[in-house]
């Protein structure tokens, strides 16, 4: 494939690393266990904005999009309640 | 033609016109000597409303640079001007103007550098940073540096690529000589609005200078190195349109050759045997002296892009030339004739290629300085001097 | 070059306005239709340190650019300068030379013109800065320039009410000044 090369080195498709998904980069995969108050520490730290505080059956809980956690498990040491867990992942 | 009456102004002033003419939406300026004069009058004209841009007082000449960077990426055109110091600070965003293809206008008054600390002209200061990927322009006379400057804008935005007009400090900055300006409507046909390719906008997000792995870097150098050289095109285009359009123009745009056809006393069919390589406003005095002593002249007018093969043909024939610089590349040699002497090295019978760094920190050049580097020319053996 | 080509040199004092003379002088050339050049030595500007300021005046166009070694005009806006080695410098037997000064006190070999232009301007600006009043002088001495080049350039350079009191300086030197 001849590769385009906008002169300035200008990416003019905005979004576009939301092609690269790093999810499939994991071999820990971090996992919100029951403790998890929703205090939304681990969206702030959280290398590749992957995590989303919801509303689930009522509670407010961390949500990881899998297609790009990577597995830093940086969420996992960072989080006061140790409310995230980790399992190896299965491929 | 004669006119009656001559528009003498301060050369600064004339550049100032120049660039107003221009309309420039954004010029971020900090003054340093011998530059002064034109940020002093561009000023003076935003605060007076004669021009429209805003003129951003920064705190630095990296800022300034800076400020170009954003106001251009924005799609506006972007002006700014200095010195030596002010030109050695800028240094690291120069790559990133020309790395991003951001074609922003600067003027340079050239100066040499600090220490010892001098205000007072040569040309170290623009020379150090001909691997910057922007074009150099180096001026020989007032009337030149206010054309050459409107021509800048236009060569700018043709090419995507930052423009420096070099103009030597207080020897042209300072000087008060004939400068015939263009009208305003002719200024606006010969540089059109500015169309950026790309601008920073909201609505249309884009990412200018991006992240370059090994992989695509080399790519974008290739790239901006291949926009370099195809630039000669566009200067020399633009020169022959400006001398069609103002019955101004200097040289084929890159390369100037003054009296290097032979003329009385010489035979006629005979040509030149030896010539002197100039850059910038010592040319003026040169050829007050230089053909009279048997010599022709050739001027580099575009020192980025380097315009090998035109240099080659101008020497080919020529039994030896001198490169008359103000500049020291300091542990090799002058720097042009570094250039000269490796473009001219594969050509067949080609000429001895002798060096002489003159005018360094203002030392002035005189009309018998120049006989006696014609002499040394003439004897046609290299050497490599200072004149001083 | 042909030798019409006309070399001044101004000798003066920091504040004393050589720098403006040189131009206004460049300036005036130009509305007569000459070509011209008036630059300073570029130097570390303080006032009262001895100062040059250089043109050139010419029916050719001039691209010369360097300083002026052999002068055809000198002209010295303080008397006190006349001792320096340097106003002598490079001068021929045929330079003429202007003086501001009532008497002259230093005796030059060449033709010179002594005009006491400080009086003059104490009288109208209150300021010893003679650099209008000794061209003025120098114009009708001379006749390289015309007194309606030296006020038109007058009144492009300086504030209205500074170029009223200036021309008047220019004017009065010249009709004093006998050619």
């Amino acid at each position: 494939m001849k590769e385009r090369l906008n002169p300035g080195a200008v990416a003019d498709s905005p979004g576009s690393s939301k092609q690269n998904k790093t999810g499939s980069w994991r071999s820990f995969r971090p996992i919100v266990t029951d403790k998890c108050v929703g205090c939304g520490l681990c969206v702030q730290y959280c290398p590749e904005a992957c995590i989303e505080i919801k509303d689930v059956k009522g509670k407010k809980t961390a949500v990881i999009n899998y297609d790009f956690c990577k597995g830093c498990l940086i969420c996992l040491g960072e989080c006061p309640q140790k409310a995230i867990k980790s399992e190896r992942e299965k491929k | 033609m004669r006119q009656t009456k001559k528009n003498v102004v301060e050369v600064s002033y004339a550049v100032a016109e120049a660039v107003k003419q221009c309309e420039p939406d954004v010029m971020a300026i900090y003054p340093i000597t011998p530059q002064t004069h034109i940020s002093e009058k561009l000023s003076q004209m935003a605060a007076d409303g004669e021009v429209s841009a805003e003129k951003i007082n920064v705190e630095s000449e990296q800022s300034a640079i800076s400020a170009c960077i954003g106001a251009q990426a924005m799609g506006l055109r972007a002006y700014t001007a200095t010195s030596s110091q002010g030109l050695a600070l800028m240094h690291e965003i120069l790559f990133i103007v020309s790395g991003m293809r951001l074609p922003i206008v600067m003027t340079v008054v050239n100066r040499s550098l600090s220490a010892p600390l001098s205000i007072w002209n040569d040309q170290q200061d623009s020379f150090s940073q001909r691997d910057t990927g922007w074009i150099q322009l180096y001026v020989e006379n007032g009337q030149e540096a206010y054309d050459t400057q409107i021509q800048a804008f236009r060569i700018a935005q043709e090419t995507n690529l930052p423009v420096m007009v070099c103009m030597d400090g207080f020897m042209l900055s300072h000087v008060y000589e004939p400068v015939e300006y263009l009208a305003q409507g002719h200024v606006n046909g010969f540089v059109p609005r500015y169309k950026p390719g790309y601008a920073l906008n909201p609505d249309k997000p884009v990412t200018m200078g991006t992240l370059g792995t090994p992989h695509y870097y080399v790519q974008f150098r290739k790239q901006l190195q291949d926009a370099l050289l195809a630039s000669k095109k566009t200067i020399m285009d633009v020169n022959s349109g400006f001398r069609s359009s103002f019955g101004r123009g200097y040289g084929d745009g890159l390369i100037e050759e003054i009296c290097m056809k032979a003329t009385p006393p010489m035979k006629k069919g005979t040509s030149r045997k030896h010539a002197l390589i100039t850059i910038g406003s010592v040319t003026g005095t040169a050829r007050d002296v230089a053909c009279k002593e048997g010599l022709g002249i050739i001027r580099v007018r575009s020192l980025r892009p380097f315009p090998e093969e035109e240099l080659r043909k101008a020497c080919s024939g020529l039994d030896s030339v001198g490169v008359l610089e103000k500049d020291i590349s300091l542990g090799a040699n002058g720097s042009l004739f570094d250039e000269v002497k490796a473009a001219l090295y594969s050509l067949r019978d080609g000429p001895v290629v002798s060096s002489f760094i003159a005018g360094i920190g203002g030392r002035d050049i005189t009309m018998d300085d120049i006989r006696d580097v014609c002499t040394k020319i003439k004897a046609g053996r290299e050497v490599r001097e200072w004149v001083m | 070059m042909a030798k019409e080509m006309i070399e001044i040199r101004i000798h003066g004092r920091g504040g004393q306005g050589s720098v403006t003379a040189a131009s206004l002088l460049a300036i005036a050339a130009g509305h007569d239709g000459k070509y011209s050049q008036g630059f300073p030595a570029f130097g570390v500007e303080r006032r009262g340190a001895p100062v040059r300021a250089f043109a050139r005046i010419s029916d050719e166009p001039i691209t010369i650019r360097s300083q002026i070694y052999n002068p055809d005009y000198v002209m010295i806006m303080d008397p006190t300068l006349c001792e320096l080695p340097e106003i002598i410098s490079g001068i021929k037997p045929e330079t003429v030379i202007v003086i501001n000064s009532k008497e002259g006190g230093r005796k030059f070999r060449n033709k010179t013109y002594l005009y006491d232009a400080t009086t003059l301007a104490l009288e109208l600006l209150g300021r010893d800065i003679v650099n209008t009043a000794i061209l003025g002088v120098f114009a009708k001495a001379t006749g390289l320039v015309s007194l309606k080049g030296i006020l038109e350039a007058i009144d492009r350079e300086f504030p209205q009410k500074l170029a009223e009191k200036n021309k008047e300086l220019v004017s009065r030197a010249y009709r004093e000044t006998g050619s």
